[in-house]
């Protein structure tokens, strides 16, 4: 099989450079090993602060709303966090007390919603709360087995039944000026969260759920179907076995379901994402990349790899692929021509700077760009 | 009630009879044979119960084998306790069987002296051939020359504790947790009463008794000098690490002098290997750590063992300190007899109404609890006979856990029979007939919110790590990812304190940590990258 180019890795980096080349006429092919960030995707890129009307525009065409608006967003565990770009359904504030009286609604049986920390935090702002469980009888075949309430489970019952939850919504709401819910809406019919802020008369804000993340899961279907649309072969739950290397390129890729066939393009990109993606891995002597064997910078002592208190920073969450300024990957010390790394196997990603999307975007926005010609 | 400090005296609610420092095993063990017999108690912990040696150990129902041919007084212990263990403690105990194997670079000779050594102990221990071993343990090391079994088993050493304190509670006992003894109230060559420090509410409190029994681990050292008597202790650092399955049904340890890691204890859903032995200062055994030459050790000599541990997932690395008595100089600590000591300080140092119970071992808690108590009694003009090898703790009246669940739920699902499992008969209690109750909190050790909410109510919990003791929420493959804050939610409800409980949940991840970054590579260090993300970035902490 033959492509312009081939992307290792079926999340954010990924996706957007895939959209950006194929909408380019580029026939590119994504190989994916299923799971990837964005199912525990916060719902705002905290470190993106170029070019968004580009990535707007590029979101847009694929169905996933978002906006740009310097402020702060409310976090699960009733703290806030500074955000600029965000998906439709996660609210940007320009400062902490976003509303008077908020009643906070939540399932009940419900475990993975923090209504009693949200509360709590948002007393500390001056907000006065409430918090209500609400019994659907719809949500009961959920609660039969003890491992249905989940964020997804549940979105796929809401997708049908939010009006019933609407309703439900208004009779608690006495002089409440704002309500949250838990962000378990949709997931398939993306207009059930803005129908449900039309459907009740108040603000309504949606606070995150413990993974899987219901805007992540929905906004990684919805990209990987723009990608598919625009004619990409999204080769999903397949990995990479092995590589043909020679003279600088890269000349094809071999996986678990095509070990016979091999995978040829003229460029490919590494979007593996880091250890949780596999695209990093690590022994007790080495942090390495698995598929081309790239450079990876890591201190010999184990002991410099971690901080023994787990609220600092992680030094080995910096570790990455060794790139050149273009960001070609590199190997023994010599860049490949045709490789790039993009997203999360670049490691440097900073905690204080929230997700690793906006590293995520940017990278592959660059990277499709150069292979364009377009830089 | 019986008074037996001062009949003609009615006692306050801070007079005891009988004032137990230290809630690790010995402690636990001790209050509930004093409770027992009659007697007023309280029990004073300064963290929460089997934090100390009691909670760092191989969980290994010891059937006395490993200290045949050095110390037969100990193996006769054992394999004692081990058979009245199995009768009074069943729910904290897997019936295991054990294996002592002998590798080529073993001497095949050494089989011998060791059966014969057993035998003369008391232990059943039997040669059989290097097929059956590896028949009765696929994981074994298949090049194994020779292979003996013993009735070794495991024990959840958490459970146990709890089990001891609960049944002294229900016998009247009362037990303070997260207390500590900050000073002893004296009178003459009398001690009569010890002041103390709740660190959670800050109240300083005294309380009084005739005697006062020291069962604080290698912390009696410190307790003893407190009250002015010398127990010369040393601190031996013992360190080992959990894989993330159960690798082996059979307890696996070499056939050899005891040396470093030598032992492979299957318990719950996970396997243990250990140990080392490394003597430490005093100032250490609030904080001991792992160290990579030691992680390095116990991987290489545990895959001896059972080859496949090489390429297993390890959960965690953690390390206990052996409160052993000084007899000699031996740096190393490990040809010390593990025996028990039991100190009446009235005839060893004139200092009335004071008891030191140490050295001895997880196994052999009962015994000791019992010597202490009839020192205690004698003392205190008492005669009642000892129970506690004859009566069950609570939850341990049936043998079969799968037998209980069936009498409760007629047709257990998988984690109402882990509940049972866990909790013994005691899961009667879980209320299960409402399906909001069925939920899982933990998927990977299958707790539901019926028994989070049943430890909260019954068993002292006031963290998200105390809950782990008590129900093993957090213990599984994913260390407390998800459970962690799902928990902390039951909690912030039982206890009505946000702000103390998102300290709690930041606690509870660190202590987490800290048994994950010796081990972390691998999936190890995959989980601990994701854990760093949903904490930080996704929930906010």
């Amino acid at each position: 099989m033959r492509f312009d180019t081939v992307i290792i890795g079926g999340g954010l980096a990924g996706l957007v450079s895939g959209i950006s080349l194929q909408k380019e006429g580029r026939n590119c092919a994504i190989i994916s090993t299923g799971q990837n960030a964005l199912h525990f995707f916060s719902g705002s890129f905290e470190s993106m602060e170029e070019a968004p009307a580009r990535v707007i525009e590029l979101f847009d065409q694929a169905g996933v709303r978002l906006h740009y608006r310097e402020g702060v967003r409310l976090m699960p565990m009733g703290t806030f966090r500074p955000a600029a770009l965000s998906l439709e359904d996660t609210d940007l504030f320009p400062e902490h007390k976003f509303a008077r009286k908020v009643l906070i609604v939540n399932f009940l049986g419900y475990h993975d919603f923090f209504s009693s920390f949200l509360a709590e935090g948002l007393e500390k702002q001056g907000m006065q709360c409430r918090i209500r469980l609400l019994n659907l009888p719809e949500m009961e075949q959920l609660e039969q087995s003890p491992s249905e309430m989940r964020s997804v489970q549940i979105a796929r019952t809401m997708d049908r039944v939010w009006e019933k939850l609407v309703q439900e919504v208004r009779v608690l709401l006495k002089d409440e000026d704002c309500v949250i819910l838990p962000q378990v809406f949709g997931l398939r019919d993306t207009s059930v969260p803005s129908k449900i802020r039309q459907g009740i008369p108040a603000r309504v804000v949606f606070a995150g759920t413990l993974p899987p993340s219901v805007p992540g899961v929905r906004t990684q279907m919805l990209l990987k179907r723009r990608f598919e649309l625009l004619g990409g072969t999204y080769l999903m739950g397949d990995e990479v076995i092995d590589a043909h290397v020679h003279d600088g390129l890269v000349h094809s890729l071999v996986t678990r379901n095509f070990d016979s066939h091999y995978i040829e393009a003229e460029n490919f990109i590494l979007a593996s994402g880091s250890y949780f993606s596999k695209g990093l891995r690590s022994n007790p002597t080495s942090v390495f990349e698995p598929v081309f064997g790239l450079d990876v910078e890591f201190p010999t002592d184990r002991n410099l790899w971690y901080n023994p208190l787990f609220a600092e920073d992680q030094p080995y969450m910096h570790y990455g692929v060794k790139t050149d300024e273009n960001l070609h990957a590199v190997k023994d010390g010599v860049a490949f021509k045709n490789l790039f790394a993009i997203g999360s196997v670049l490691g440097g990603t900073r905690p204080e700077f929230g997700s690793a999307a906006g590293l995520a975007i940017r990278s592959a926005l660059n990277v499709a760009d150069q292979i364009l010609g377009k830089q | 009630m019986v008074i037996f400090a001062d009949m003609n005296h009615i006692m306050s609610a801070n007079e005891f009879d009988v004032i137990i420092i230290g809630g690790g095993i010995t402690g636990a063990g001790t209050q509930r044979d004093c409770t027992m017999r009659g007697l007023r108690t309280l029990l004073i912990e300064r963290t929460d119960i089997a934090t100390g040696a009691t909670g760092r150990n191989h969980g290994l129902l010891h059937s006395g084998a490993r200290y045949a041919v050095n110390d037969a007084e100990s193996a006769r212990e054992c394999i004692e306790e081990n058979m009245i263990l199995r009768k009074i403690a069943s729910h904290c105990i897997d019936e295991t069987d054990g294996l002592f194997i002998t590798l080529p670079e073993d001497d095949l000779g050494y089989q011998q002296t060791f059966v014969d050594a057993c035998r003369s102990a008391g232990i059943a221990a039997e040669i059989i051939d290097p097929d059956l071993a590896r028949r009765l343990e696929p994981s074994v090391n298949p090049a194994l020359i020779g292979a003996v079994k013993v009735p070794d088993g495991s024990v959840d050493p958490f459970r146990l504790c709890a089990a001891n304190m609960l049944d002294a509670k229900l016998h009247g006992g009362q037990v303070r947790l997260y207390t500590e003894v900050t000073g002893f109230i004296r009178e003459g060559d009398r001690v009569k009463g010890v002041h103390t420090l709740n660190h959670q509410t800050g109240e300083q409190e005294d309380y009084f008794a005739p005697v006062i029994v020291n069962a604080c681990g290698i912390w009696g050292h410190h307790i003893a000098e407190m009250a002015g008597v010398n127990v010369g202790m040393f601190p031996a650092k013992g360190s080992l690490l959990i894989f993330a399955h159960r690798v082996n049904n059979v307890v696996i340890n070499r056939c050899r002098k005891p040396s470093n890691a030598d032992i492979l204890v299957p318990g719950d859903t996970v396997c243990v290997i250990g140990t080392t032995s490394t003597r430490i200062p005093f100032e250490e055994c609030d904080n001991v750590a792992v160290t990579p030459d030691e992680v390095d050790l116990l991987i290489n000599e545990g895959a001896k063992l059972a080859p496949s541990l090489a390429s297993t997932r390890i959960l965690r690395a953690y390390a206990g300190v052996r409160p052993l008595v000084s007899a000699d100089n031996d740096p190393s600590g490990r040809n010390i007899s593990r025996g028990i000591v039991c100190l009446d300080h009235e005839e060893r140092d004139g200092l009335k109404g004071f008891v030191t119970i140490t050295g001895g071992k997880l196994m052999t808690y009962r015994l000791m609890a019992e010597m202490a108590t009839d020192t205690v009694c004698r003392k205190l003009g008492v005669d009642k006979a000892c129970e506690t090898a004859v009566t069950p703790l609570p939850g341990s009246e049936e043998r079969s856990y799968e037998a209980v669940a069936q009498k409760i739920w007629e047709s257990p699902s998988t984690a109402q029979k882990a509940a049972a499992s866990r909790m013994g008969t005691r899961a009667r209690r879980i209320r299960s007939e409402n399906r909001l109750d069925n939920a899982l909190i933990c998927e990977c050790e299958e707790v539901s919110v019926g028994e989070v909410n049943a430890a909260i109510e019954r068993l002292d919990v006031s963290t998200l790590t105390d809950l782990r003791r008590r129900t093993r929420i957090g213990m599984g493959t994913c260390q407390g990812e998800f459970c962690a804050c799902r928990a902390a939610g039951l909690l912030a409800k039982a206890h009505g304190c946000i702000e103390k409980e998102r300290a709690d949940l930041s606690d509870f991840l660190q202590e987490r940590w800290k048994g994950n970054f010796p081990i972390g590579w691998g999936d190890t260090l995959r989980e601990a990258e994701y854990t760093q993300w949903v904490y930080k970035h996704v929930l906010g902490l």
